[in-house]
């Protein structure tokens, strides 16, 4: 591993790597797609949905793969896979009496493996590596495009509906017992999940988006006792882990999506050591502030 | 029609159930449940685990369809009650997920929600309505507080807020009473007459008969289907009560700690 950034003047290493366009690129890129991410991963984590969130991550796969292969938005077929996955784990549910954990693990990995039986038959340009690992720093411009088009979409929704979501995920009996319609809500969140699943895949891949939808959450969920400070600090702690990992990927060579995540969990366990209140060395222990 | 004879027929019927079946996939739930509530009364709702309560608070939230008979709420049907607010439910407190980063002024807000714009923007009226809810559960000076750091006696008051509120004219308690402090039972006691005069009506589920006795003006009496119905005191025999209970007869508690208030 390089360490060579660790004896350059801290100008330089924020202002060397700017001088390229793929790093301007990629720090654009994965700043946006970490803080729609992090705003997401509030609900995320308040609605008990991170291992939702790693199906629907994995489950995209094949619809990845088979959009590129007939030259289609690979979105598209991402968010058609998703969704698709979620409506069938509900299905197994309903008429088995598999419970819903097992159901989760059960369909995410056919989907999953599908997508690699599939990477291997239908000879393309595929690089699987990108697919799995993300690749901010050699992304396409028609790419970069579709991820803000599909980050617009998924804050736009977070924003119209976030106090219908978080009623949601607080107590869904009364949303629906003053009219909202929660089926459409539900629906609603597994949809833009689907989608941000897609956004951070750009990033750091398939294997790791799950982090990118529910560390920042949890991170920022020790901090505060407020939902609309929640949001903030999981967009920032996001944002930053993105900014933050992208240089330290440029600066030591290594893997661009481990080094986020790895961020996003440095954070998490200062947070989890340091939170003024639910930090476990409980700095401020007063409780009635 | 000779029903009119009697005064009280002439009071409005809040709640109007006709009939009502509710089976879930064959499993029948609930069968021929008729039951009249008129504006401006305490109703405890009394029976067994699984005899039937929360199935028909179910049914009067519109979240199960009855598979025969009729719901009415305020002579609308259930989904027009909903959307005018008409129905307020105040959950259990262990149905709460009580770490959920929300204040007690935010929860009572979400009882305004219905009544905002789809952004769901408070304006004026609505902190007006909040603030006035938190004043009569006696937790305007907790509003800031999380809705965690309250005591169970709190948070239910807190619950009950976001029902006034909401301004709802029927309100769906579901044991209300479980793990209440004596201060918080006298409050809420009170509150019940309040509502009760402004005319609301409040369907109370318990399985505790001595707080139906203190509180509720009717009573009824259900396992599957409604055994009784009617004023407390007509209504809670033995006989009907052993009905209600399958055979063995709860011994109502008379309610010693209650009478030294």
């Amino acid at each position: 591993m390089h360490l060579s950034f660790l004896s350059t003047s801290p100008y330089s290493f924020l202002v060397d790597p700017l001088s390229h366009e793929f790093m301007r690129r990629a720090l654009m890129i994965s700043s946006f797609v970490g803080g729609v991410c992090g705003l997401l991963s509030c609900y995320m984590t308040l609605k008990g949905w991170a291992l939702m969130g790693d199906a629907v991550s994995h489950a995209v796969m094949p619809g990845v793969v088979v959009a590129y292969a007939l030259g289609l938005p690979f979105s598209l077929g991402a968010f058609v896979f998703g969704v698709g996955s979620v409506a069938l784990i509900g299905f197994v549910k309903q008429k088995s009496r598999v419970k819903e954990d097992t159901v989760i693990g059960l369909v995410f990995t056919g989907f999953f493996a599908l997508g690699l039986v599939l990477v291997s038959k239908i000879k393309s340009n595929i690089d699987l590596m990108h697919i799995l690992f993300g690749s901010p720093l050699g992304i396409s411009d028609s790419d970069v495009r579709q991820t803000i088009f599909i980050c617009l979409i998924v804050v736009s929704v977070l924003i119209i509906f976030r106090r219908d979501l978080m009623l949601y995920c607080f107590d869904a009996t009364h949303a629906r017992s003053i009219g909202i319609n929660t089926a459409v809500l539900h629906y609603l969140l597994l949809s833009i999940l689907s989608l941000a699943a897609v956004a951070g895949l750009q990033t750091v891949g398939i294997i790791l988006v799950v982090a990118m939808l529910i560390t920042p959450g949890a991170t920022a969920y020790l901090l505060t006792d407020r939902f609309d400070r929640m949001t903030i600090l999981a967009v920032i702690s996001s944002v930053l882990s993105s900014v933050l990992g992208v240089y330290i990927s440029y600066w030591s060579d290594i893997e661009t999506g481990g080094s986020i995540v790895l961020v996003q969990t440095t954070l998490f366990l200062l947070a989890f050591l340091f939170a003024p209140r639910y930090g476990i060395l409980k700095l401020n222990n007063s409780t009635n502030t | 029609m000779d029903s009119y004879r009697n005064n009280a027929d002439l009071d409005f019927l809040r709640i109007e159930a006709d009939e009502l079946c509710v089976d879930y996939n064959g499993n029948l739930a609930l069968y021929d449940a008729s039951l009249k509530l008129k504006s401006g009364c305490v109703c405890g709702l009394v029976g067994m685990n699984g005899a039937g309560k929360t199935t028909f608070f179910k049914a009067l939230m519109g979240f199960v369809r009855p598979s025969r008979g009729k719901i009415l709420i305020n002579g609308c049907s259930v989904s027009e009650a909903q959307k005018d607010q008409a129905v307020a439910y105040v959950p259990q407190n262990e149905c709460i997920d009580c770490s959920f980063p929300v204040s007690v002024w935010d929860v009572v807000m979400m009882g305004r929600y219905g009544a905002m714009n789809f952004l769901r923007m408070p304006r004026e009226s609505d902190k007006r309505a909040v603030i006035d809810a938190l004043e009569r559960v006696e937790l305007l000076e907790f509003r800031k507080r999380p809705i965690g750091s309250l005591s169970g006696g709190q948070r239910k008051r807190a619950f009950l807020a976001r029902a006034i509120a909401q301004r709802a004219s029927v309100l769906l308690l579901d044991e209300p009473f479980a793990g209440v402090d004596i201060r918080t039972e006298k409050l809420m006691s009170e509150l019940f007459l309040q509502l009760r005069q402004d005319g609301r009506s409040i369907l109370i589920s318990t399985h505790d008969l001595s707080h139906v006795r203190e509180f509720c003006d009717v009573v009824v009496l259900i396992n599957k289907t409604v055994l009784a119905y009617g004023n407390t005191s007509e209504v809670f025999t033995s006989e009907n009560l052993s009905m209600t209970f399958g055979g063995m007869t709860p011994e109502p508690i008379s309610g010693s700690i209650s009478s030294e208030i």
